[in-house]
């Protein structure tokens, strides 16, 4: 689960971090009343959205006074906002986060993140902040430091020491700092965070330390124990919301094959597979090993009203999931909603000729497919009758 | 000669008696393997389908002489499980669950590898050895004694793959189920090791997909050790990037968390990479014609 901007700097502020102090507005009118609320003339405007990226795209702006910052508040709500990272559907605005100006001396890059090399979290620091840090990490190694600090501990003071000096953090500041990094670390274990990247954290002009940004990934595995963080579906379709109540892994695609697998890796090969002959993916659909005859129903209803749907894949190999429960969620979805488009369906495993024998005597017009390859081919003769 | 578990490894599940640990319980007596004990707190002297359980990993080590644990309990309690089982001296662990938390595999690992034990998985579909015993989920009956080793990250790849070498008549040594989260057990470098040493693996299928260092390293490890040809896959060529790894994963990372830069750097090493799932059979039995 990603939160927003405002959803990471209330855990942050919670823990006694040092954020600027601000309000999240929804609507021009909101500008005024936020102004007086914070003791504040002027301020800065953030677009509250997941993308990085988005100061270059034109959301965030400096303002002074209400009239002002109501005007950009207009232009920004509702308003798309298309990064590197979004690609060309862009990412809408639904509130900015008005705040205090920050009068900036220095701004370091702080985040930590699984090393999965290490198989423990690791603090990584630079002098670069507000960069682009995958860049950095590419043309300049040597300006970014890594630390893995202990679990369940403070950092050793030897990394505390190590940071400072990589950094050139002396006196008050260097105290200042090492608190913070040591709030950082114990809210990424807290909060079950599999990301938590502050760019900047920003040095003031009174040399105190301040969090400007912060990006706050917390791990799916640890929703359970981390309630009330955010909002868990605020960057999922409506399919992929759906599809979660099931207990379905489902992810938004922008292709017209849509496609029903059982198992992530089979799942992945399945859109691999579709892209070999030269079609896209609308989707990944992986209904898992446990699903019932209902959840797999409701997976392939989530593929047949799929609009940018023209052909439907259902590549099955049964193991603990069987083929007949397979066959008769894609029955019970097929008679309630109809089928308008082509659909080869490959099954093999647990159960695999009870399932054949279904849908054989379903009395639907489906493709069948032997094997992998044998699918593909199918799969591809099917779209090109579509688009004959 | 099987690598890790043969038909003489004692099983004790733990979560014998929920509905996962139930049925692949009986699964696996059905297929041969010794399934010695269970294990579910609070219910510690019952026979559950004619095994017997204990409230404690300890206890049940100590009465049947247990010497692996197959892990079916759910995610909160699962990494507790795992390393309960190293303390009770387990030296080799089979973790099913999927979906515990990350932070609790950091520190499972830690607790496991300072007590010098093996884990597989989690989230991972367990380990068979054709003929002798199934340990974990797979479906035993796709199998057939032979002479290839599989390694995979995924489920129902590794089905694919036994599934193919089976009907090409190769059959597997040992087919190993390594899982797909972050923070896990063996890697593909400990498994190719022990394939690259066994006399009756002749040939290797890896199985990998994008994110996360461990293709690259098997790919290393190839080029340096493996005479025996190795077919490898990548899974998730066709997946969007940022789409589930956190964007800044690509700091530690690199740009070798791509699909395209593991089956380069395996190519490199030697391995045949198949462009599809489809392919990974008929290479490997071209490579051992």
């Amino acid at each position: 689960m990603k939160l927003l901007e405002h959803e990471a700097k209330a855990v942050l502020r919670k823990c006694g971090m040092a954020v600027p102090t601000g309000k999240v507005v929804r609507s021009p009118d909101e500008v005024g009343p936020a102004l007086t609320e914070l003791g504040l003339t002027e301020g800065v405007l953030k677009a509250q959205v997941f993308t990085g990226g988005r100061g270059k795209a034109g959301g965030v702006k400096l303002f002074s006074g209400a009239a002002e910052g109501a005007e950009i508040v207009k232009k920004l709500i509702g308003a798309t906002l298309v990064t590197h990272q979004t690609g060309p559907a862009g990412e809408k605005v639904g509130s900015l986060l008005l705040e205090s100006k920050t009068a900036i001396a220095r701004e370091i890059y702080c985040s930590i993140l699984l090393d999965r090399e290490a198989n423990a979290p690791v603090l990584v620091l630079s002098a670069e902040g507000g960069m682009e840090i995958e860049e950095i990490a590419e043309t300049q190694p040597e300006k970014i430091l890594k630390m893995h600090p202990p679990v369940g501990h403070d950092l050793w003071s030897f990394q505390v020491l190590r940071a400072c000096n990589f950094l050139s953090i002396a006196g008050d500041t260097a105290k200042e700092f090492a608190t913070v990094l040591n709030q950082l670390w114990k809210v990424y274990q807290q909060y079950d965070a599999s990301l938590l990247e502050i760019n900047p954290l920003v040095i003031d002009k009174d040399g105190h330390v301040v969090l400007l940004d912060c990006k706050f990934i917390v791990d799916d595995n640890a929703e359970y124990r981390q309630k009330g963080l955010g909002d868990a579906d605020a960057d999922k379709t409506a399919a992929e919301i759906e599809s979660a109540k099931y207990g379905l892994s489902y992810v938004s695609l922008d292709g017209t094959v849509g496609c029903m697998v059982n198992g992530a890796g089979l799942a992945m090969a399945t859109l691999d597979l579709i892209a070999s002959v030269g079609l896209m993916p609308a989707n990944f659909l992986d209904v898992g090993g446990s699903a019932n005859e209902e959840a797999v129903t409701k997976a392939f209803e989530i593929v047949l009203t799929d609009d940018k749907v023209q052909v439907i894949l259902v590549n099955i190999f049964g193991g603990i999931m069987k083929c007949d429960i397979i066959a008769q969620g894609v029955i019970n979805a097929a008679r309630k909603l109809g089928v308008k488009v082509p659909i080869v369906v490959r099954l093999q495993g647990t159960n695999v000729e009870q399932g054949k024998k279904l849908l054989a005597e379903s009395g639907l017009a489906l493709i069948t497919a032997d094997g992998l390859d044998d699918a593909a081919k199918k799969v591809a003769e099917a779209a090109k009758g579509v688009n004959a | 000669m099987s690598i890790f578990v043969n038909k003489d490894t004692k099983v004790v599940v733990i979560g014998l008696t929920g509905k996962a640990g139930s049925f692949h319980a009986a699964q696996c007596k059905a297929y041969g393997t010794q399934i010695v004990a269970g294990v579910t707190p609070g219910k510690g002297g019952i026979i559950h389908d004619g095994i017997p359980v204990f409230n404690t990993v300890h206890e049940a080590v100590k009465e049947t002489g247990a010497d692996c644990a197959l892990i079916f309990v759910p995610p909160p309690g699962a990494a507790d499980a795992i390393v309960g089982s190293a303390d009770a001296g387990i030296p080799f662990i089979v973790a099913i669950t999927e979906g515990i938390p990350v932070l609790d595999m950091v520190w499972a690992r830690k607790e496991v590898d300072a007590r010098g034990v093996t884990l597989l998985g989690p989230n991972c579909p367990g380990i068979v050895t054709p003929g002798e015993c199934k340990i974990g989920i797979v479906p035993g009956f796709i199998h057939k004694r032979g002479k290839v080793g599989i390694v995979s990250r995924s489920g129902t790849l590794t089905y694919e793959a036994v599934y193919q070498t089976t009907t090409l008549g190769l059959g597997q040594s040992t087919a190993v189920g390594i899982g797909g989260d972050p923070v896990h057990g063996l890697n593909h470098v400990d498994v190719l090791k022990r394939f690259n040493a066994d006399p009756e693996t002749e040939g290797i299928v890896l199985i990998g997909e994008i994110g996360g260092p461990d293709e690259q390293n098997a790919a290393k490890y190839i080029k340096e050790h493996v005479k025996k040809p190795v077919v490898a896959f990548i899974a998730g060529a066709a997946a969007p990037a940022g789409k589930r790894m956190g964007h800044a994963g690509a700091i530690v990372e690199g740009k070798s968390g791509t699909a395209q830069a593991k089956k380069e750097a395996l190519k490199a090493a030697g391995a045949l990479v198949a462009e599809t799932a489809a392919d990974i059979g008929p290479l490997m039995a071209r490579a051992l014609a």
